[in-house]
């Protein structure tokens, strides 16, 4: 997926033999690309391991955040204006009729508050500045703002009702979401594929090897976001109660800690992620409105391969997941995604045979 | 509703399914073609994920399989039709085994994910093999022929199809009325206790997918041959998770359901198709939207799907009596009384730190009561985990006739003659008193896959059934074998486990508090029934809290505490013991 244009050059060159130039350009692409990887995969195991929700829409919140990124440069008014309101006005809408039902006339106004006027905030600013060319330090920070509340409202909307449900259940739910959230992108974003400007252009030579800014960039990001990440679980007592919700939610709703509210923090530090990738990954990449579902799918994979719950096994996947794309794609660019699909065979395999017990009452599944 | 009317209702649909082609039109023909193919391929999914518990997202990956399997033979090699339906069934089903293989074992996510990928995989690969024409597909794709007939005319394809559809369903409720299909439906909430019956979860569970996968390539193969084009994209992911919408639709678990939920979503696709190009250029979008918005309302508000709506008005199906004449299922050679039957020897288990059991030894001869009694805690429960498989050991043995059984798993403790309740009732709520006993003469029994499909396992089932109901007499459940065991008080959920074990013939039944939660009169029917079981040379070894209960029933006392073996006698020594008097009351001094 990213990067591929650098793969073409090696391509285009009838070098089609691998030599070690070509495979340390190949290393490099996969790395970088392999970092996306690793904060959309992080994301995406914080979601699993304090909610159980396997958020199959992850990726199309990447897509969606380098798209709005791409309209704020074209001076034109990003889709998640309307996005944003669409998922605003229902996420209020669940939530009130959630209260109405409980006869909780006083929460109302907290649920509007937080559901609707806080989310539109960065959405009102983009509408109000929408034609006025910001500079990149204004823009991206909007654009990321505007973004992650997709992941909070999604799971208000969607997943809390029914967050007791069993984990195939969320997963099925998710997978709906996926399908609705793609038709909405192309409602509000259009068919078009876009690409932002480089956040920078040095180009650094070591010997024969050419290393992108751009790249170093990619990858000194996932480097820092997964130590913030590290440190907000081990030292900051917010983390510690999404570790403590995602060992035991029942035991976490004992001591205190309301599932709504670490699954809410959870959603938000995912979707931040996943925008920040989205930054990351569209100047270097196409992308359309539903490129997210790939994007997110390989992470996924590489999430498997760290066994969904461990956070350093899941970066490590990631970047297995980039380096293979990235070689698989020099092979045969045309099967690059049945490749690295296909990995995902023997890796479950793998995962199957080292299996000792299976957990009881795992796949407890009601209706 | 009165009986008759359904009857009446059920001649009407059919009437009108097989006059259809005379009167309606083109169009709804082609409409009603298409609800038989996506039912195929629900209907699996209802197998898969309604009964089950197992949910694939890549059905139209398995379709897809079969369409290009039947397409290209019947196009590069110009073989007919039918030989092209075999070949779709092989290598769809091939393809099912090696995937289920590698996924079934993993719980919950994995699954779904896997099928996913692989859906998008095999998308991609369909669209890169030049030899299936890339992304154009396979063109000129023959219509299938019976004899001299083609059909190639919408209306002669369309009586294949619901033909196919009709002895599918059939198939499908044939299967779930027998001895595999029971064992389909019990896998749902947790292997132990399925385990523990003999029951290979694995086996059953692969065959299920590959049933499930075998029902898309027939849907596959009659598409090929419908739209006499083949092409990569009616495969992708997208169409997978709208087959698993239909299944959830129309109503999880219900084989009619199968044919509700297509219809519904396949008409619904219609109707949006009509309206929303009025409001949108985009259509198709919005059409993702309107169904992303009522898969989650489905999901939110009617898991169940239309099923359960419409089975409200239908009559309660008939039950069917259980012949008392049929002979009565073999039983096996009980060993002789005052053999040694179980032999515990210095049995160690550890979670983490903790020493749950350390270094406990007793034994139990055949044909005696025993029963292991001791504080909350003193690790009486993982000892029968251990004795029975549903956990492995940290060191010491266990051998049960002779035969060293540590290391052995459930299935193969079960098979050897020893059979279990559980201190936390694992039954299958949503399945009659009758279905959960029958689950326990499983290793009785013989019947396959195929010859339940077929029924051709008749009257061994007639003999299983008898000795159900044989066993729930026993226990005192034989009044209502229908009733469904959710519906039970706890107390007599726990008696109903008992008849599941008694089901399996076993020479040792461990009972885990089996008197818990019952009235006086029923303990004491309890009682009666185990020394029944021991007069017949049954063994019994059971773990109860109530002292009275076991002083005056049992012959020997194991008494635990704190992992450990306290004492080991008869009634009257065990009561006498200090240290006993001690580990319940605490010391007096």
């Amino acid at each position: 997926m990213a990067l591929l244009e650098l793969n073409c050059d090696t391509e285009a060159l009838g070098a089609r033999r691998m030599t070690p130039d070509i495979a340390v350009i190949l290393g490099i692409d996969g790395i970088a690309t392999g970092s996306i990887y690793v904060l959309v995969g992080l994301g995406l195991v914080l979601i699993f391991s304090v909610t159980r929700v396997v958020f199959v829409p992850f990726g199309d919140i990447v897509a969606f955040s380098a798209l709005t990124l791409a309209a704020m440069q074209l001076n034109r008014m990003p889709g998640t204006v309307y996005l944003i309101a669409t998922l605003a006005v229902l996420a209020c809408l669940v939530d009130a009729g959630h209260h109405v039902r409980r006869g909780q006339y006083d929460r109302i106004a907290r649920g509007l508050l937080g559901y609707g006027v806080l989310p539109l905030i960065p959405a009102a600013i983009a509408w109000l500045t929408a034609g006025v060319s910001l500079p990149a330090a204004v823009q991206i920070p909007l654009a990321i703002a505007l973004v992650v509340p997709i992941g909070p409202l999604l799971e208000r909307i969607a997943l809390r009702p029914l967050a007791d449900a069993s984990v195939l259940l969320l997963l099925i739910v998710s997978v709906a979401l996926t399908f609705g959230l793609s038709g909405l992108g192309l409602l509000f974003f259009g068919a078009e594929g876009f690409r932002t400007k480089p956040l920078t252009s040095e180009i650094y030579r070591f010997g024969t090897v050419i290393v992108t800014s751009q790249t170093l960039l990619m990858v000194a990001s996932a480097a820092v976001f997964s130590l913030l990440l590290f440190l907000f679980f081990e030292r900051t007592f917010l983390g510690k109660a999404l570790r403590a919700t995602s060992i035991n939610r029942t035991g976490a709703r004992i001591i205190g800690i309301r599932p709504a509210n670490t699954a809410t923090l959870a959603f938000f530090l995912a979707s931040l992620l996943a925008a920040i990738s989205g930054i990351l990954i569209s100047p270097v990449t196409t992308l359309y409105y539903d490129s997210g579902f790939l994007i997110g799918l390989k992470a996924f994979v590489g999430a498997i391969i760290g066994g969904m719950m461990s956070y350093p096994g899941t970066a490590i996947g990631a970047l297995a997941v980039g380096l293979l794309e990235s070689f698989a794609s020099f092979w045969n660019s045309s099967l690059k995604e049945v490749i690295v699909f296909g990995a995902l065979i023997p890796v479950l395999l793998w995962r199957s045979l080292s299996l000792t017990q299976v957990d009881e009452e795992d796949e407890e599944v009601q209706g | 509703m009165n009986r008759w009317i359904v009857y009446l209702l059920a001649i009407i649909v059919i009437v009108f399914l097989a006059t259809a082609p005379v009167w309606a039109a083109e169009f709804t023909i082609t409409l009603l073609n298409y609800i038989g193919i996506y039912a195929l391929v629900v209907l699996g999914l209802v197998l898969l994920t309604g009964v089950g518990g197992l949910t694939s997202f890549g059905q139209a990956a398995f379709v897809g399989i079969g369409a290009y399997a039947t397409a290209w033979l019947t196009t590069a090699y110009g073989a007919s039709p039918w030989l092209g339906l075999l070949f779709a069934l092989a290598v769809t089903g091939a393809v099912a085994a090696l995937l289920g293989a590698v996924t079934l074992r993993l719980g919950g996510h994995y699954l779904p994910l896997g099928t996913i990928a692989w859906g998008l995989s095999i998308y991609f690969l369909f669209g890169n093999i030049d030899a299936l024409g890339g992304h154009n597909g396979l063109t000129d794709v023959p219509p299938i022929t019976i004899g001299p007939i083609s059909l190639e005319r919408t209306a002669a394809i369309y009586y294949l199809i619901w033909i196919m559809l009709a002895l599918a369903m059939l198939v499908v409720a044939n299967l779930l009325e027998s001895r595999e299909g029971r064992a389909i439906r019990s896998l749902r909430g947790g292997a132990v206790m399925v385990e523990s019956l003999g029951i290979n979860v694995f086996r059953v569970r692969l065959i299920t997918f590959v049933i499930a996968a075998l029902l898309a390539a027939i849907s596959g193969w009659l598409y090929a041959h419908m739209s006499r084009v083949v092409s990569p994209s009616p495969f992708d992911v997208h169409m997978g998770i709208e087959y698993l919408f239909m299944a959830i639709l129309g109503g999880s678990g219900q084989i009619l359901g199968a044919v509700v939920g297509s219809a519904l979503l396949t008409m619904l696709t219609n109707a949006l198709q009509d309206i929303l190009p009025n409001f949108s250029s985009n259509g198709e979008q919005l059409q993702a939207i309107v169904f992303a918005v009522l898969y989650v309302l489905a999901l939110q508000f009617a898991r169940g799907g239309v099923m359960p709506l419409v089975l409200r008005f239908l009559p309660r199906r008939a039950k069917q009596p259980i012949a008392a004449s049929s002979e009565p299922l073999p039983r096996r050679q009980m060993p002789t009384s005052g053999t040694p039957l179980l032999v515990v020897d210095r049995l160690i288990k550890r979670f983490g730190g903790l020493e749950a059991v350390s270094q406990v030894g007793f034994q139990v001869a055949a044909g005696e009561i025993v029963g292991l009694i001791g504080p909350n805690g003193a690790g009486k429960s993982t000892i029968f985990n251990l004795i029975t498989g549903a956990m492995p050991s940290d060191g010491g043995t266990v051998s049960f006739l002779g035969q060293d059984i540590t290391r052995s798993n459930q299935r193969r403790i079960a098979r050897a003659g020893i059979a279990r309740t559980f201190q936390h009732v694992k039954l299958r709520s949503s399945m009659s008193l009758l279905d959960n006993v029958l689950l326990g003469a499983y290793l009785r029994t013989r019947a396959g896959f195929l010859g339940g499909a077929l029924r051709l396992d008749r009257a061994e089932e007639a003999r299983a059934r008898r000795e159900a109901l044989r066993q729930l007499e026993r226990v005192g459940l034989g009044a209502n074998p229908y009733d469904l065991a959710g519906n039970l008080p706890l107390g007599r959920q726990r008696i109903l486990e008992v008849a599941r074990a008694l089901a399996a013939d076993p020479a040792l039944i461990i009972l885990d508090e089996p008197a818990a939660g019952l009235s006086r009169p029923d303990k004491q029917a309890l009682g009666e029934l185990l020394r029944a079981l021991r007069s017949e040379g049954v063994t019994v070894l059971l773990v109860e809290h109530d002292v009275e209960f076991v002083m005056g029933l049992v012959d020997r006392i194991v008494v635990m505490d704190f992992g450990s073996k306290l004492v080991e006698g008869t009634p009257a020594t065990v009561r006498a013991d200090p240290r006993v008097q001690e580990a319940y009351l605490g010391s007096v001094a």
